[in-house]
């Protein structure tokens, strides 16, 4: 739950993106998709939090996990500097990831920006149990587009982009039509928080079911600082979930935005 | 002084009724009801567990983001979400009965007097509750908490009134959003406080300067981690000489060491609060360190570094104790 991981590589993989690979046997054969580990960027006291980064890639036979993060702040710039062979304070996996369902026949993948790393190993493990896959992916620009290809290697992907400097031009909703959704028993999606209303809602409209992995500011991610809550509509009252422990997967129906 | 060995250092210390076995416990917020972090270690092995603030009635909280990084610290607007007092008791509290030798110190807030009196009440009848944490300091709900905390008159009326329903002792917090401590300090003992735990946050704000706007949907929040130690450390040094209730330091404590200077600054115990978050082992850490630090400093009992370093708390304390 709480290990001393050793970096085994870190590459920028796109304009302020990195790939981070780390060595952790036991979260490599436990972590689930949708789940997240919580890194610890320094070991003083500069920094109080740690910063959550879902899970892209497991490969237990080596006993690696792979996070995507963008560095967005001083706390991700300082973990960006860490090299491989350096140890880091790695808590998790945490949180509930995405629930896989035997027997889907179809699911739609939808993800934006830095959510898409977690589609990666759900993919994987998708079309493991015989589920078709189908991935929406978009982003601001080209330079930022990532994980693609990896995609790829599970199914059909389609890419947009608000400039329309790859793929579509517009938004990952341009693409969920009727058509396009025929057949898929789910939905997945992750990604921020405008871009997870607008598939909720359209997704609703299309009538299929699904999960949202959702976007809070977290402090402990384990459950007692109560700063990521979600409202969420569940046994018929709404109430103020925890995002690090009872999420950050959620089933789309319970999900309410305000 | 000459090393021991780390086994003959004496952790315990005597906070009012309660011997505990050694002066760490995490503060109020920071750990929920315990369950979370039980998965992490023996919950025993705390010298006390302080529960998260305890409402009447159910509280959703703040809407979010309610957290905030801050250097060598954070913010944090929660807004004192909790089931209220009837499912703490049902629900929250029971698992820590397993433990032995844990007193359960439950924090308690509200928004008016009969709150939190009805809440203090409703403790009163569970065995479980060694103490009542009154919880007059939070910054981050609109009415209530903190407004009896930064007015003598009102401080003094709550814990009185507070202090009468109680069957438990009553330890106060503090907030350290104002003029003078020293006189919140004194207000409250005269009022009947039993015992005073400081610093609650600081009251804060961050912008986000590309959205410009405050970056906790609550506009303020609260200020805590190893940033408002020096805050803290001040405000108990002042106190412990000023008033002949234990004091309990709170504040940014993220090392054996600084919980030392807790003590020698005249704290009875210290709390631990953002410093689980950073390390969910932080408290069990603390106690080691502070169990080492003692050994390599030829310490034989935590208990005579209390006041060390506070001449005047320290004559206060000699004179309580004759």
């Amino acid at each position: 739950m709480v290990a001393s991981a050793r970096i085994l590589r870190h590459t920028e993989i796109a304009r302020g993106i990195f790939d981070l690979r780390f060595f952790s046997p036991d979260a490599a054969r436990t972590a689930t998709p949708g789940q997240f580990v919580h890194i610890r960027v320094s070991d003083s006291f500069d920094f109080v939090l740690r910063r959550p980064l879902s899970v892209c890639r497991v490969d237990p036979s080596e006993g690696s996990v792979t996070v995507v993060y963008r560095v967005q702040g001083a706390g991700t710039r300082r973990l960006a500097t860490m090299a491989a062979g350096a140890q880091l304070d790695v808590l998790g996996p945490l949180g509930q990831g995405f629930p896989l369902h035997a027997g889907d026949v179809r699911a739609v993948l939808v993800g934006g920006g830095v959510g898409v790393p977690p589609l990666v190993e759900l993919a994987a493990r998708l079309a493991a149990q015989g589920t078709a896959v189908t991935s929406v992916v978009g982003f601001q620009t080209r330079a930022q587009a990532i994980l693609q290809d990896e995609l790829a290697l599970y199914g059909d992907v389609r890419t947009t982009t608000d400039d329309g400097s790859l793929g579509l031009r517009g938004l990952v909703t341009g693409v969920l039509t009727q058509g396009f959704v025929d057949g898929a028993n789910r939905y997945y999606a992750c990604g921020p928080t405008p871009m997870l209303q607008a598939v909720q809602r359209t997704m609703a409209g299309l009538q299929v079911p699904g999960y949202l992995s959702l976007e809070e500011r977290m402090g402990c991610g384990f459950g007692i600082c109560v700063g990521c809550v979600h409202p969420i509509e569940r046994d018929g009252r709404v109430q103020n979930l925890k995002t690090c422990k009872d999420g950050p997967v959620f089933p789309a129906g319970e999900v309410l935005f305000t | 002084m000459t090393p021991l060995p780390a086994n003959d250092v004496d952790l315990r210390v005597q906070l009012l009724s309660l011997m505990l076995k050694n002066p760490v416990m995490p503060a109020s917020g920071c750990f929920s009801f315990g369950r979370e972090v039980a998965r992490f270690y023996d919950l025993g092995l705390l010298g006390a567990i302080v529960v998260k603030a305890t409402t009447l009635t159910e509280r959703m909280g703040n809407p979010t983001p309610r957290v905030a990084e801050t250097p060598a610290g954070m913010l944090n607007a929660i807004g004192l979400q909790n089931p209220g007092v009837e499912r703490v008791l049902e629900e929250e509290l029971p698992h820590l009965a397993k433990y032995d030798n844990l007193p359960v110190i439950v924090n308690v807030a509200g928004t008016a007097v009969e709150d939190y009196v009805e809440v203090v009440r409703r403790l009163g009848d569970s065995p479980l509750v060694a103490a009542i944490e009154l919880n007059i300091s939070c910054p981050n709900v609109k009415c209530g908490g903190i407004q009896f905390g930064t007015d003598r008159g009102m401080a003094a009326e709550m814990v009185a009134a507070v202090k009468e329903a109680a069957t438990q002792p009553v330890i106060v917090k503090l907030s350290p959003n104002v003029a003078d401590i020293g006189d919140m300090a004194q207000a409250c003992e005269e009022a009947g406080a039993d015992a005073l735990s400081l610093i609650n946050t600081l009251v804060g704000m961050r912008i986000d300067i590309d959205r410009r706007t405050p970056l906790l949907a609550n506009g303020t929040g609260g200020l805590s981690g190893p940033a408002i130690l020096p805050v803290a450390v001040r405000m108990v040094y002042e106190v412990a000489a000023r008033v002949r209730i234990p004091v309990i330091g709170v504040g940014g404590v993220a090392s054996g060491r600084d919980a030392v200077e807790f003590l020698q600054a005249g704290a009875v115990a210290v709390q631990v609060g953002t410093a689980n978050f950073t390390d969910p082992f932080a408290c069990p850490r603390i106690i080691e360190e502070v169990r080492d630090w003692c050994a390599a400093s030829g310490v034989s009992r935590v208990a005579d570094l209390i006041a060390a370093a506070n001449p005047a708390a320290l004559r206060l304390r000699k004179e309580r104790a004759l």
